[in-house]
């Protein structure tokens, strides 16, 4: 009887600690963003008066009016949506059958090849945006194509960085789905894009998924290639768009800064809640025995 | 329906050989299990039969065409793998018409082959489930089911009830027989249970260190092994080895185990024994159900000895005793009610027809 006490005590104990850290970790990541509200629905002149930061006295929708009826945000918005949407379509393009190879069909240099994958992902971007630079002005040196301030040139470059860790993730991920049953479809008379379509990636889709979400949340967030290779407004996406149109030298428009940012985290806000579920439920999925 | 013939088939990976050399003949409609301990190389000959596998040398022959370099769809085999591989997101009807569907066979037949087979395996209610949703066993009946519905020349099993809990094994067992006696597909199956190869083949062929060690069927196995691996593999407990020497008496021949044990060799065994009198490394070999009990009347060439008993085990319908010749442990099967009791003293039989003479040196059953 004493032990069962004080296991449902221990019990009691783990769960309240849990749920003090719980707590803790949720303000620390909900404040900002609740921050951010409070301020976009403030005017400039409730930002700037001296009163209590975290109450709206007098609330209004002029910061995001004045963002959607812009002529410049919402074209920043539609280059962030046209360029994430199709890295992540080019990346799943090259990645899928670049990690089904790599982890299934054993071929002359495919394991150094796959570790060779993993390496380019560990290059930095700040590495690599003078030598893209330096490339596409030479590009339009010889060939006259001009690639700079060129906002569908980003659609070019972001794979360089959403490919190669896609592609490992899928590794890890198809490594994890028994070997049996690519072989089964090898018997049934599958070919190997046959097998790619029909069984592997409908199987391996929690782990497509993961690499859909981050691909798009990489290009959708990616702040140093277009503030390096792309400089009119008309050429700029949503992070480099929302600090060069709304920081006007010393000036800060907090209010629409804060409205234009909200606006920009929504979609993968919207993209995350959509396919967690999805991604949870494939998690369950018994592929053989278990 | 098809034979299956292995010629000098190798298989190695990297520097390190699996399979060193097996030269084999199936026979159509035939039932052939490869058994051996883990690494024998049987899964990898099974493999390399499938087309899973890259022959290293030698060839693989399939109704008299060689396959070495045939795709695996080509071969027209089914295999069914230890952890069945379903595919996880189609229904069981989906599953096992899949082949079917990539070869785009009609409609019509497709349903009809997959009822029949269903109903041979007893899952006609099944076939809009999802894998998850069934239970070992009938994951396995599936897996069967996806084998059976596109009527290959062969059957391949690998291990396929290792992932069932005892009790299911031994059904799934009987089952895969009964389906054997319905379809008469020639079949190969991988088990390292030597049960399994005993109650389930026509011929079973006994594996080791990527050889072949004897070929044979159930019984001639446990009659006649050649080796003292197959001897020592198959049946259970394993047969009991005892250091011996073989002596003249008289012009019979006698084995001695200790100064107080010797039992005279049947003398139709005297002639193929007797080149062997100078061996200097004998063993004796005597399964355990060849020591028993004294009775009231013995055979012909079985002899009674008395040895204090170590361990007894009572298994209910027998009891084990265990007892020590010369260093070396010795297993009895005796009637529960013969009174063994361990660290006492018993009486003992040994069947000396049954008996066994292993050169230890070279493995051979002489």
């Amino acid at each position: 009887m004493a032990a069962r006490h004080s296991m449902q005590e221990d019990r009691r104990r783990a769960l309240v600690w849990s749920y003090v850290f719980l707590v803790i970790f949720v303000i620390f990541f909900l404040t900002p963003p609740l921050y951010m509200i409070i301020t976009s629905l403030k005017s400039s002149a409730e930002i700037s008066a001296e009163r209590l930061p975290w109450w709206v006295f007098e609330p209004t929708l002029e910061n995001y009016q004045a963002l959607l009826g812009s002529d410049t945000y919402p074209i920043f918005f539609r280059n962030s949506a046209v360029v994430s949407l199709l890295v992540v379509a080019i990346t799943m393009l090259i990645s899928i059958p670049a990690a089904f190879s790599l982890s299934r069909m054993k071929f002359w240099g495919s394991a150094t090849l796959a570790t060779g994958v993993f390496l380019t992902y560990l290059i930095p971007d700040t590495l690599l945006f003078i030598p893209l630079f330096k490339i596409f002005s030479l590009v339009n040196e010889y060939t006259g194509i001009q690639l700079l301030n060129r906002w569908w040139v980003l659609i070019v470059v972001y794979p360089t960085l959403t490919v190669p860790f896609a592609t490992w993730i899928m590794i890890g991920y198809f490594a994890s789905i028994p070997k049996e049953l690519d072989e089964a479809a090898l018997i049934d008379g599958a070919g190997y894009l046959q097998i790619l379509v029909m069984v592997f990636v409908p199987v391996a889709l929690p782990g497509i998924i993961a690499a859909t979400i981050f691909a798009f949340t990489v290009s959708w967030a990616q702040f140093l290639y277009p503030l390096a290779l792309t400089t009119s407004i008309d050429q700029l996406v949503l992070p480099v768009g929302i600090i060069t149109t709304l920081i006007k030298g010393d000036v800060f428009t907090w209010g629409q800064i804060m409205a234009g940012t909200l606006l920009g985290a929504a979609p993968p806000l919207i993209i995350y809640a959509f396919l967690m579920d999805y991604y949870i439920a494939g998690l369950t999925a018994g592929a053989t025995k278990g | 329906m098809a034979q299956v013939t292995l010629r000098k088939l190798v298989k190695n990976y990297d520097e390190t050989p699996a399979v060193r050399g097996i030269d084999l003949d199936i026979g159509d409609k035939e039932f052939v299990v490869l058994v051996g301990p883990s690494g024998c190389g049987k899964s990898t000959t099974l493999r390399m039969i499938a087309g899973l596998e890259d022959i290293s040398s030698g060839e693989v022959l399939i109704g008299n065409e060689v396959v070495n370099d045939m795709p695996p769809k080509d071969r027209n085999i089914a295999m069914v793998f230890q952890n069945y591989a379903l595919y996880p997101h189609m229904t069981v009807y989906e599953n096992m018409s899949f082949g079917l569907r990539l070869k785009k066979v009609a409609k019509s037949e497709i349903r009809e082959r997959v009822e029949s087979a269903a109903r041979i395996l007893d899952i006609s209610e099944l076939l809009q489930r999802k894998p998850k949703q069934l239970s070992g066993g009938q994951r396995q009946r599936v897996a069967m089911g996806r084998a059976i519905v596109r009527d290959p020349k062969v059957f391949l099993f690998d291990e396929p009830l290792s992932n069932l809990d005892a009790k299911m094994r031994v059904q799934m067992r009987t089952e895969i027989k009964k389906v054997h006696q319905k379809v008469r597909t020639t079949t190969v199956y991988v088990t390292h249970d030597q049960v399994e190869a005993m109650t389930l083949a026509d011929r079973v062929v006994v594996m080791n260190a990527g050889r072949i060690e004897q070929v044979g069927t159930p019984n001639d196995l446990y009659h006649f092994p050649a080796t003292k691996f197959v001897a020592g593999f198959i049946g259970s407990p394993a047969m009991n080895f005892v250091p011996c020497t073989l002596e003249e008496d008289g012009d019979r021949l006698r084995v001695r185990l200790t100064e107080a044990i010797v039992f005279p060799v049947p003398g139709s065994r005297t002639e193929r024994y007797r080149p062997h009198l100078s061996a200097d490394r004998l063993l004796f070999g005597l399964r355990p159900e060849h020591i028993f009990e004294q009775r009231p009347h013995l055979e012909p060439e079985q002899y009674a000895f008395e040895v204090p008993l170590e361990v007894t085990e009572p298994m209910g319908m027998e009891t084990l005793v265990y007892f020590d010749v010369n260093g070396t442990e010795v297993c009895g099967r005796v009637n529960p009610l013969a009174g063994a009791v361990s660290t006492q003293r018993m009486k003992l039989v040994a069947d000396l027809r049954q008996m066994h003479l292993v050169d230890d040196a070279s493995g051979r059953v002489l």
